[in-house]
């Protein structure tokens, strides 16, 4: 333990998004809510990227109208440019998965998640 | 969504919104922003217009637009000019930075009001890569409303 | 009888969530990062550019940006090839 419960306050938030997520994901049998789950687990990881890189009294690393004690304690830059990318590709995801659920529906006339298992036509 | 309410929304705000997207492609060298979230909100902006109107006229407002050509001609100027900085270094350098070219000034050290002029090849991949989001985004959405059949307004 | 193993191993992961979560490293100290110190203070003169986030994402790191270019067009054309027959005179 850390001294107090409350310091990795952004890291407990991390974990219970991702409960969330794995709870529908495993327990809903509607389609478009483990769509929605995937989405919100893909979000809680981009949050504990960017809480990775934070520096204590830092400032954000841009030079344009900076305030003047800004130069040295800026906080990293790198985890912000891989969350970048992690969001397009889920993004990218996303827009697929509601492609086939769309399919999914024309093909088999439900969206239950129990009833869509046999390879039929 | 083709009520009364959105349309006269959607008149008065979407140039206003293309505007602010593409200020955040342009300027993404000095302030927060760049290609994928200037390339966002622009898309928002065609969204908003496509969710606002009814099918045969959002098929009038987007035959014209070359969509993915568009997005070809994104995928294409980033190789471009990956391929720009092959002749003396390597692949994807900033051969245009500190030269006499379009964006290729110098910035001074330390805190400074940003200048446009600089960027080097920051600025041509902000704008490729700004134009191929906003054809994808937009294309995808295009395409789930086509099948959606709105007919007529709402009320 | 199933479902009720399944909340149990549920119950038992969102536990271990929140153990690894306490006990990570403390939120505002980073471990000492020298490449990050090189991106802040030589971002200005080498890629002339004052925001340093987009430097490195176009300029140091330019390849991750092509790799991520080239997923965002394969998933457009992907879905545009999925749902290819509705849309009666689609554009």
């Amino acid at each position: 333990m850390n001294g107090s419960l409350f310091v990795n306050f952004p890291f407990i938030v991390v974990a219970l998004l991702l409960a969330l997520g794995f709870y529908t994901i495993g327990f809903k049998r509607n389609l478009i809510k483990v769509v929605i789950g995937v989405e919100i687990l893909e979000g809680a990881v981009n949050m504990f990227i960017v809480a990775l890189g934070y520096v204590k009294g830092g400032y954000a690393p841009i030079y344009t109208q900076a305030p003047q004690e800004a130069v040295g304690k800026m906080v990293l830059p790198t985890p912000q440019a891989l969350t970048l990318t992690s969001i397009v590709i889920g993004v990218a995801v996303t827009a697929l998965m509601l492609a086939f659920a769309v399919n999914i529906y024309r093909h088999y006339g439900t969206l239950d998640v129990t009833r869509v298992r046999r390879l039929r036509g | 969504m083709t009520t009364t309410i959105i349309k006269t929304t959607t008149r008065l705000l979407a140039p206003l919104i293309l505007v602010f997207g593409s200020y955040i492609i342009l300027h993404g060298h000095l302030t927060p922003g760049g290609g994928f979230q200037g390339g966002a909100v622009f898309a928002s902006g065609l969204i908003l217009l496509i969710v606002a109107n009814v099918r045969d006229k959002v098929q009038e407002l987007f035959e014209k637009t070359p969509l993915t050509q568009l997005e070809s001609l994104g995928a294409l100027g980033f190789l471009g000019i990956g391929l720009l900085g092959l002749m003396s270094y390597t692949f994807l350098k900033n051969a245009i930075a500190n030269s006499g070219f379009l964006f290729g000034g110098t910035t001074p050290q330390g805190i400074n009001p940003g200048y446009l002029n600089t960027g080097g090849t920051l600025s041509y991949l902000n704008i490729f890569v700004g134009t191929k989001v906003l054809a994808g985004l937009t294309s995808i959405i295009l395409i789930f409303f086509l099948i959606l059949r709105r007919e007529r307004d709402e009320w | 009888m199933r479902k009720a193993l399944g909340l149990f191993a549920f119950l038992a992961f969102v536990l271990f969530l929140f153990a690894a979560a306490i006990s990570l490293r403390p939120f505002g100290e980073p471990p000492h990062a020298e490449m990050d110190s090189y991106f802040i203070e030589h971002a200005q003169e080498e890629a002339s550019a004052n925001n340093v986030v987009t430097s490195v994402v176009f300029d140091y790191r330019g390849f991750d940006t092509l790799g991520e270019a080239t997923v965002l067009f394969t998933a457009v054309s992907g879905v545009l090839m999925a749902l290819r027959h509705y849309g009666g005179k689609e554009k």
